[in-house]
This record gives structure tokens, sequence and C-alpha cells, in this order.
């Protein structure tokens, strides 16, 4: 029973993951049409706006001591972050909370980047067919993660999460389990709220604002927003800023999980468009609960028990029900006629 | 037809003593390659140079290794051409290298890009055999694409010295007369870091395996799997995980309650990192099983891929293949040689390949001609030492060398950001030799 919660738990946290790559995407197509294949190097990019900023706030007085050497016979550097030169323990601390301070540069990171991406690329790309946008953005894709490449190296750059949410806590004394059964990491913990939190700001920022009204109309019928005089495009260019934002801060908070590397966008790409298509095309609610689904199924299936009447299974679970899904409900689990159809 | 003699004169004797001196002379005025048979690929007697091949991942995860591989191939290049402090030709033994080249012949060199992909290693090695006249390539980080690299290099009857590559296959059921590996494997590990973790964990432990779906993950998994049992260890279970899974989490989390006491990371470069950095989240390393600390060890270390698990590496046990902290000469040459040219110390992929480019031009040297039939011979059972690892044999048998093994812990209390590793002892050749017969393979031809 144990090993069902643990993994619950990590297909929950997964899931979170896939949901808020696959909330953007699906916003992005929603709204503006577009089958954005950047997507993924928008959830690197946020990735490496938390270690940018690491090294920003962690730029170091280089200190030569002439009286020692290192083994290659150079005078030996000492090495002292200025903000613990200048601040004392307060920028330890900026140092030790990195990751979640990085959300506030990532914020506006993130937005301009999307706005750029918008104004200055997918635009032209809006009555170009589905195959064209997929070309464009793929190459994006690459040029991005090339461009970080050349900055930051291959080898992925570990993030550290604050000290207090470092180490595993003993989820399972809460739920009635023996002590030291149910042990999680967590910062996972914490990922999984954030990403509740994310889901839950944009589905109220669609719901419950004038903004996110105009937005949902115009995903519904376009043409019929701008026949009342509406600047859908304005909106639709913030919506894709939005999207940007969205797989930044997923980007962002999943670093202590996994260091990041200019490659990670690449690797969540085809299983969000996975979500994407069981949850249905177009639909926000089935891209979130697709994710969670999947993040469980995958979960499951890397359990031994699994595995050993289905080897294998951990590796194409997630293909298998986008088969089974789409054999069975062609529009995906909640997708909106007319979408993706002619 | 006159029979009579005409006296000899001075200009005469002159002339037939310059002749017979000339003829007398030859083989050590020209060389010793004079008589050496000259049909081969790529040979490069006509030319004043000599191109070597430096076929590295460029692209891809294993990027910046591909990077340190060919800072050390222009280090050596550089070494044998006689600029720069000469690095290990200072304490290389024996050695018939002289600084002016090989054989009298500049060092060139053309590069290549790997991608760690088996078919890009090919059809990039290809294009330095056929386009640049290559008569040696070496480089890389996996083993798929060494050995991969090494059918080829028996097909084309061009050297290969292996770069970075760890499975016992390499020189076991695949090894390739054409192909050379100065670099320890999975069997070497295994045998090096037994009598450590029997010393560190004991005899009684639980075992529980992760390990990367493919050639090397499986025998690396071997044969550690074999020296923890050797030991009394028990093999709770053998999981495969998928190359580049990212997220190990839910391969971590039955580790949690399956009653082992010990995580073995089959693992190397992004999925170490990862598949480690997730462990040690998860608690592992804090947790108590059968009233013993919970232990994670990962058996293929490098300073890269402790770079990338961070802090989480404290306290891991491993082993490496070299560690620029080692006091011998020739890793002090290396070191500082390395160190003063690019700012860092090198990683062990640097010094492998670094060593790899001496040894052949060394084994040219020796056999007197570039001919690969010859230089094959010449590094066969080859003895050396002053390379970094202590005297080291290149068997003859199946191309694998073997020399002192590094079992190396990740360090509590480094001291910068280079100083990752601690090594906690230095097995002696003598103790991960093995029969080459236990993995089988056939070398193949010298001639092809």
């Amino acid at each position: 029973m144990d090993a069902i919660v643990l993994q619950i738990l990590n297909g929950l946290d997964k899931g979170g993951a896939y949901a808020l790559i696959a909330l953007g995407l699906t916003l992005i197509f929603g709204t503006l049409g577009v089958v954005n294949f950047a997507h993924g190097a928008l959830f690197m990019l946020g990735a490496f706006c938390a270690v940018a900023f690491n090294k920003l706030i962690g730029l170091e007085q280089v200190v030569v001591d002439p009286t020692k050497t290192t083994a290659w016979g150079t005078p030996l550097e000492t090495r002292v972050p200025y903000i613990e030169v200048w601040l004392g323990d307060t920028g330890t601390t900026m140092l030790n909370y990195s990751v979640p301070l990085s959300i506030a540069f990532a914020i506006p990171v993130m937005l301009l980047v999307g706005y750029v991406m918008e104004r200055g690329l997918i635009r032209h790309f809006y009555k170009r067919p589905h195959a064209e946008q997929i070309l464009v953005t793929f190459g994006l894709a690459i040029v991005l993660q090339e461009i970080i490449k050349t900055y930051f190296g291959a080898n992925p750059i570990p993030q550290s999460a604050p000290d207090m949410v470092r180490g595993a806590m003993d989820l399972g004394i809460w739920i009635g389990f023996d002590p030291g059964t149910v042990v999680y990491p967590q910062w996972r913990i914490v990922y999984l709220f954030f990403s509740l939190s994310v889901i839950g700001g944009v589905f109220a920022f669609l719901q419950f604002t004038t903004f996110g009204m105009v937005v949902r109309a115009g995903m519904a019928d376009r043409e019929t927003v701008g026949l009342l005089g509406i600047n859908i495009e304005r909106r639709f260019t913030l919506v894709f800023a939005v999207a940007a934002v969205v797989a930044g801060l997923a980007g962002v908070m999943y670093t202590p999980i996994l260091p990041p590397d200019y490659h990670m966008g690449m690797d969540f790409l085809v299983l969000s468009f996975v979500v994407v298509v069981v949850g249905g095309m177009g639909s926000l609610p089935g891209a979130v609960s697709a994710g969670f689904l999947l993040g469980i199924l995958q979960s499951f299936a890397s359990m031994n028990e699994v595995k050993t009447i289905l080897p294998g299974i951990d590796q194409i679970i997630i293909y298998l029900v986008a088969v089974i899904i789409l054999l069975v409900r062609p529009r995906g689990l909640m997708g909106r006629k007319g979408v993706m159809e002619t | 037809m006159s029979i009579i003699r005409r006296p000899m004169n001075r200009r005469s004797l002159l002339k037939a003593g310059a002749a017979s001196s000339l003829v007398l002379a030859t083989p050590t005025i020209i060389s010793r390659s004079a008589w050496a048979e000259t049909n081969f690929r790529n040979d490069p007697t006509n030319s004043k140079t000599v191109t070597f091949g430096f076929n590295v991942p460029q692209t891809g995860a294993y990027a910046d290794e591909g990077a340190d591989e060919l800072r050390a191939y222009q280090l050596a290049v550089k070494h044998l051409n006689g600029e720069g402090d000469g690095g290990m030709l200072s304490t290389m033994k024996p050695l018939s290298l002289n600084g002016n080249g090989v054989l009298g012949k500049k060092v060139d060199y053309v590069t290549g890009d790997t991608q760690t992909k088996s078919d890009a290693a090919r059809a990039s090695a290809k294009r330095m055999i056929e386009k640049d006249g290559v008569v040696m390539w070496s480089g890389g980080s996996s083993s798929g694409v060494a050995i991969a690299q090494q059918s080829l290099a028996q097909e084309m009857g061009v050297v290969f010295m292996c770069g970075l590559t760890h499975s016992n296959d390499t020189t076991g059921k695949d090894k390739r007369r054409y192909g050379f590996r100065h670099f320890f494997n999975a069997y070497m590990s295994g045998a090096a870091l037994g009598p450590v973790l029997e010393k560190e964990m004991g005899k009684d432990r639980r075992a529980y395996h992760l390990t990367a779906d493919y050639t090397w993950g499986w025998t690396q998994e071997e044969s550690i799997a074999n020296t923890t049992e050797g030991l009394g260890w028990e093999t709770v279970n053998k999981v495969r995980t998928p190359l580049g899974a990212g997220d190990f989490s839910q391969y971590i989390a039955p580790v949690l309650n399956s009653g082992a006491d010990v995580l073995i990371l089959n693992h190397y470069g992004k999925d170490m990192i990862n598949s480690l950095t997730q462990a040690v989240q998860f608690g592992l390393r804090d947790k108590l099983v059968n009233g013993k600390n919970f232990e994670i060890i990962v058996p293929l270390y490098s300073r890269l891929m402790a770079q990338g698990a961070g802090e989480n590496i404290k306290g891991i046990y491993g082993t490496t293949n070299w560690n620029w902290s080692l006091q011998d000469e020739g890793s002090k040459a290396f070191v500082k040689s390395f160190g003063q040219e690019y700012g860092f110390p090198p990683s062990q992929a640097a010094h492998t390949c670094y060593v790899q480019t001496l040894l052949y031009a060394d084994a040219c040297e020796r056999a007197g001609t570039f001919n690969p039939a010859e230089v094959i011979k010449a590094l066969e059972d080859h003895q050396f030492d002053g390379m970094g690892n202590g005297p080291t044999l290149y068997r003859g048998s199946d191309h694998q060398c073997f020399k002192d093994v590094l079992v190396v812990k990740g360090n509590e209390n480094a001291t910068s950001q280079f100083d990752l590793l601690e090594v906690v002892e230095v097995t002696p050749a003598s103790q991960v030799t093995y029969d080459p017969e236990i993995f089988g393979g056939e070398l193949g031809p010298y001639k092809v």
C-alpha cells in the first residue's frame, strides 16, 4: 500500500509539470491556433532563468593569494560572492533561496520572450498550415537550445532547493502508515502545490476577469469577437506571453528536481503534446486532467510488480494510452468539436 | 673484349668509396621504415605532415566532456610537435618520441562530431579516413559509439584509439585488432570497489541496482553484482531504466521499502546526475535500513558528472580511471601543462585521450612506420610508465590496458570547484587483471 501511495504522489508531482507545460501549449493552440513546438524550449528557458539569476546574485569577488599556487602553478584564487561581502547573512540567505527568488526574475523575462516570439515570428504563421507552424517553431526551439548551450555549456547545472525544504519528509505518519514507509522529497511537495496554484491562477484569470472572458470568447468564436470591435489579436499576444510565463515558471521550480541542461525542453515537449492530445486539443481542463492522469499512469507502470507482468511497459505506457484514447475518443478526453477538424 | 685492366685513378677510387658508403648507410640515414611495407591506407610517406582524427561529441549531452577531450588532443599534438612544455613526454617511459612530430613528420589533426550516436560517429570517422586521410583516429564518450567505431576501424584498416568507454564488451566480445582501449572497464571497477565496499560497508548488505538500459549499463551491472555477491551481499533487484529518463523518481520510490540498504546506480552522464540527485532528495542517504546507514554507490565517476550532481556526491563511493589530484610525476606534468593552457585541471576523459595519442605516436616511432599492422604489433603487450596510472600493460590478447584503478569518494570538504573527488584507494593492477577468455571475442586479422 505504501508503494501505491508513493507512486500516486510521484505521479501527481510529475503530472504537475506535464500539466503546466500542456496548459500553456493548449492555451496557445486554443487562442492562436498555433501548434507551438518551441513550448518545451520555453520550459527550458525558464529553468535557465533560475540558473542565470543564481549566477547573477552569486557573482564572486576574486582574491588572489600570491603565497599559494594551484596544481598547475598559477596563483590560488579565493572566491566569495559579492552579495555575501555586501549583505552578510542576508546575502547568504538570498543565495540559499535563489530558486524561489528567481521567480521574480523569470516572470518579466518570460513575458518579454513570449511577446517577442509572438510579435517577431509566430504571428506571421497564423494563417499558414500546421505543418509549417510545427517546422518553424521546432526550428526556433533548436536555435534557443543552441544559444543556451553556447552560454551555459552542455553539462547539467545543479540548483539547490532552500535548506528548509531540501530533504525528505515522512508523510506516512500523517496518513496512518508506519514511520519511514512513505517518505517523500519536500521540494517535490512544494512543486506539486506550486503547480496547482499556477493552474488555479490561470483558470481564475480566464474565468473571473474581463480579459479572460474575452479570451475565452475568442477561443470559442474568434470571428464574432472580432466583429464586436474587440482587438482580439492584442489579447492573444498577451495570452502567448502568459503561456510562456507559465512554462517558464514550471521550469524555474523544476530545477532542484532535475539539474537543467539545454536539452531538457525537448525531453518534456513530446510528452506534453501527448498530454494535450489525450486531454483534447484546445481544452484547458482536459490538458490539466490528462497531465495528472498520465503522470500517475507512468509512475504505476514503473512499479516492479507491473514490469514483471509487462516488461518495458514503463517506456510505452503514455503512448499506449494516447493510442487507445485516440481510437476510442478521437477528440481526446475533453476535446471540443471543431478543433483540428475539417 | 679487352683484358687490359685500366689502373684505378684517384677519382675512380673516391667515386667507388662514396657509392659504397651510401649503400651501407642507407637504412640508418633514411629510416627503419625504408624496408617496411608501404601498402596501407593513407600512407603519409610522401607528405611532410601526418594527420590524426579526433572524433569527439561536440553536440549532445556529452559535449562538455567532448570539449575536454578535444583540449587534451590539441595539447598532445602541441607536445608531439615540440611546442609547449612537453607534458608527459618528460615522464613517459620508455620514450621513442623526441618532440619533432612523429617519424619526422609534423602532426596535423582534423576533428569530427560523434554526437554520441553510433551512426553519426561512423559517418564522421569515415569522412576523416576517406577525405582527410587520417592514419589514426580517437575519441568518444560512449561504449556503444566506441564499439561501432572499432568495427569501422577493422573494416577500413585504420587504427582507432578509444576515448572514454567503460563497457566490458569494448575489449571483450566486441574487441577488434584495430581498436585499443586505455580506459579501464566495468570489471575493473567491480574488482577495485569490492575490497573497499567490504571494508566500509561490511559483508551483510542488500543491494538494489538501477541500470541504464544499454551495453555499458548491462556489463557494469553484471560486474558489480558479481563483485558484491562475491562479498556475500544479496541482490534485491536489478531494474533497467531507459536511457535519458530525466525523472527517475518512479524508479527510486520502490527502493525505499524494498528492504535494500544499498542503491547501486549503473548510470553515467546526465542519467547519473539526475538519478543521484533524486535519490538523495528522497532521503535515501539519511535512511536507516536493517540497522545500517543506507548507502549509494556510483561505480563509474567522472569529475564533470560530479560537478553536475553538486553536493549530492558527498560521501558517495565509485571508481575513476584517473584524477588530477594524483601526485605522480606523469600526472603532475599533465595537470601543469593542461592547467597552464586552459586555466583548470583536466578530466579523466581528457587524460585518457591525451595518453592514447602519445601512445599511438610512440608506437609509430618504435615500429618505424605508420603501417597499422606494424603499429598494432608495437602497441600489443607494450609496457610503459609515467603516464599517470603507474606501470601499465597494453595487453596484446584484447587490447586492454591494465593499470592501477582509483577508488574515490565524493569529497566532503571540497577546497575548490574542481576538488570534488577524494582518492580513497589505489587498487593495484594485479588485483583488477583478468583472463581475457572470460569475455570472449575475436580480435581479427592484422591485415585487412
